[in-house]
């Protein structure tokens, strides 16, 4: 799984070949923050914590779980992530 | 580097190739510095030893190899002389080796060099060919799905896109003559250069054939015309997209329909050309949907709408002939259009009510009280259209009617008239009581396309602006 493929770019080339990052918001006062569990060992601990702390500024959060850490997360989990919250925040523990 | 002596390139599935087996072991115990190249099978020809894998097709690209076999005779790592099938006095020419293959008969024609079978020309040419473009070249993982990653990147309007890898780009700019570095214009909204290579590389994307390039092509600089008014086109908060009308010899010769279901869906050439100049306005130009593009419904014409001009069926001059062009020019006009009006009329047998019944519907384009500021191209259908002949009218005599018909009087178009409070002001009419034009003068245009059932025509309407004019270039290839 070495070989890449090549494409010719079809636009004026006015934008890097990597995606910029989405920009993060400049504040979380009123967003709904998702906080989203991989299922992977440990990564609760953290995101109970960040829940804490998050509720504690007087901020909305709601959990989500994905059904395991080796896949992509299902499509149903992401339409509801994207319809319940602002942003959202991934555990990756170990 | 060529090595020294003779080079001989066969493949195993070549009848030809395997009936000079003999003759191959025969020079290779006459002549110290053979090699014969392989294209197929690496342990063919078997009686000769030290048969070099040539599946790669690298050396038989480098040879400039059309028919196998081809017997080569080089000099300091040039070539001197070729025969190329099986001719025994011409290989016994170019190898110095006589008697040759006694044994077979005198000549045998050879078979088509694998460098030469369709799609792999492109390849080699990309890979050995000292082929270069100026694009960007993006490296997606070998595992990544290209049509998705195509989609990542934002290159589609929606619809899959055919993954614009440097081998079909190469193929698509064998489709004209011009340079792939020549600079077409700037292209809003970003206003950047638009060169050919860029459009080869969105006609790759929209599916189109090399073959129609040069339309796309003349399509893309027709959009860049000033008088075309592009940036407003994209940017604006009407329906509108551009619509390519193609005429004369190229609409046939690429396959173009002009008949049955000319604006739907079905046929290669419409489907992609219309969309190739979309995919230009949007990769190249920047003017996508929700950002420059202010559009409030869009319409599906900005997927695609292309269509070729109904020549053969028509009695009247073609709309490129209206414009000064020869009738085996080929062209292409762009205007704007906001999607086909139906006009259904199947009781009318006599041109002056089958004008009437024109001048109704179209004089509710836009809105009953719209005027000026309004546009169209009607679009006359071949059972129409022998309503006009049978009464021997001309395009013209046609136009010069609709003209008339459509004198709308000014107090049925005031604000407040009729109850709608949309409308003209007072002021815009010096004559109250005297009329006001529907389509300012070149707004009101005739074509013909369009199956042979159906008593119906259509018009397509979209802006009417001294800003915003149709515009007809030459095709060149």
């Amino acid at each position: 799984m070495t070989d890449v493929q090549t494409l010719l770019d079809p636009t004026a080339e006015l934008s890097p070949v990597l995606r910029e990052r989405r920009s993060r918001p400049s504040s979380l006062e009123g967003l709904t923050i998702g906080l989203l569990d991989i299922s992977k060992k440990r990564g609760d601990v953290f995101l109970d914590r960040l829940d804490a702390l998050l509720r504690a500024r007087g901020l909305t959060t709601k959990r989500y779980r994905k059904p395991r850490f080796s896949i992509l997360a299902p499509a149903d989990l992401k339409q509801q992530i994207r319809a319940e919250c602002d942003l959202v925040i991934e555990a990756l523990a170990d | 580097m060529l090595p020294d002596g003779l080079v001989v390139v066969v493949k195993h599935d070549c009848p030809t190739c395997k009936m000079i087996a003999p003759v191959l072991q025969q020079l290779a115990a006459a002549h110290p510095l053979l090699t014969v190249y392989t294209q197929d099978d690496p342990a063919f020809p078997s009686e000769v030893p030290g048969v070099v894998d040539d599946t790669s097709l690298e050396q038989s690209f480098r040879l400039g190899i059309q028919i196998v076999p081809t017997l080569v005779r080089t000099r300091d790592g040039r070539e001197v002389a070729r025969a190329v099938g099986w001719d025994r006095s011409e290989w016994e020419s170019v190898s110095n080796v006589a008697p040759l293959g006694s044994a077979l008969p005198g000549s045998r024609p050879g078979c088509g060099s694998l460098t030469e079978e369709p799609g792999i020309a492109e390849r080699l040419a990309v890979r050995y060919g000292n082929v270069t473009f100026r694009s960007r070249r993006i490296e997606i993982p070998e595992s990544t799905d290209p049509i998705e990653a195509c989609y990542d990147r934002g290159w589609s309007d929606g619809l899959p896109v055919v993954p614009p890898t440097p081998e079909r780009v190469f193929a698509m700019l064998k489709g004209t003559r011009r340079a792939p570095q020549d600079v077409l214009g700037k292209i809003p909204p970003d206003y950047a250069d638009c060169t050919v290579e860029k459009v080869a590389i969105n006609a790759v994307l929209a599916g189109c054939k090399p073959e129609y390039l040069p339309v796309v092509l003349t399509a893309v600089e027709a959009s860049l015309h000033p008088d075309f008014g592009l940036h407003g086109v994209l940017a604006t908060t009407n329906f509108i997209g551009p619509v390519i009308m193609v005429n004369g010899p190229m609409a046939r010769a690429i396959g173009m329909n002009a008949r049955g279901n000319a604006f739907g869906q079905g046929n290669r050439a419409n489907a992609t050309i219309g969309r190739a100049l979309q995919l230009v306005v949007r990769n190249v130009g920047g003017g996508r949907p929700g950002e420059v593009d202010r559009a409030t419904l869009g319409n599906p014409g900005k997927y695609t709408f292309c269509f070729a001009e109904d020549e053969e069926g028509s009695a009247w001059e073609s709309f490129a002939v209206e414009r000064g062009f020869g009738k085996d020019t080929s062209t292409v006009t762009l205007f704007v259009g906001d999607g086909a009006a139906p006009i259904v009329d199947e009781i009318s047998r006599t041109p002056e009510s089958l004008a009437r019944s024109y001048a109704a519907c179209l004089r509710a384009a836009h809105h009953p009280k719209k005027v000026i500021d309004v546009a169209a191209f009607l679009v006359v259908t071949p059972e129409h259209a022998r309503v006009f002949q049978d009464a021997r009218w001309s395009k013209q005599r046609l136009k010069t009617e609709l003209e008339t018909l459509l004198q709308i009087p000014v107090r049925d178009l005031l604000r407040g008239a009729h109850g709608i409070e949309a409308g003209i002001l007072p002021s815009d009419a010096p004559d109250p009581d005297g009329t006001l034009p529907k389509f300012r003068t070149g707004g009101l245009n005739i074509i013909r396309a369009g199956g042979s059932a159906g008593k119906f025509s259509a018009y397509i309407s979209g802006l009417g602006s001294i800003t915003i004019n149709p515009v007809t270039k030459e095709i060149t290839p």
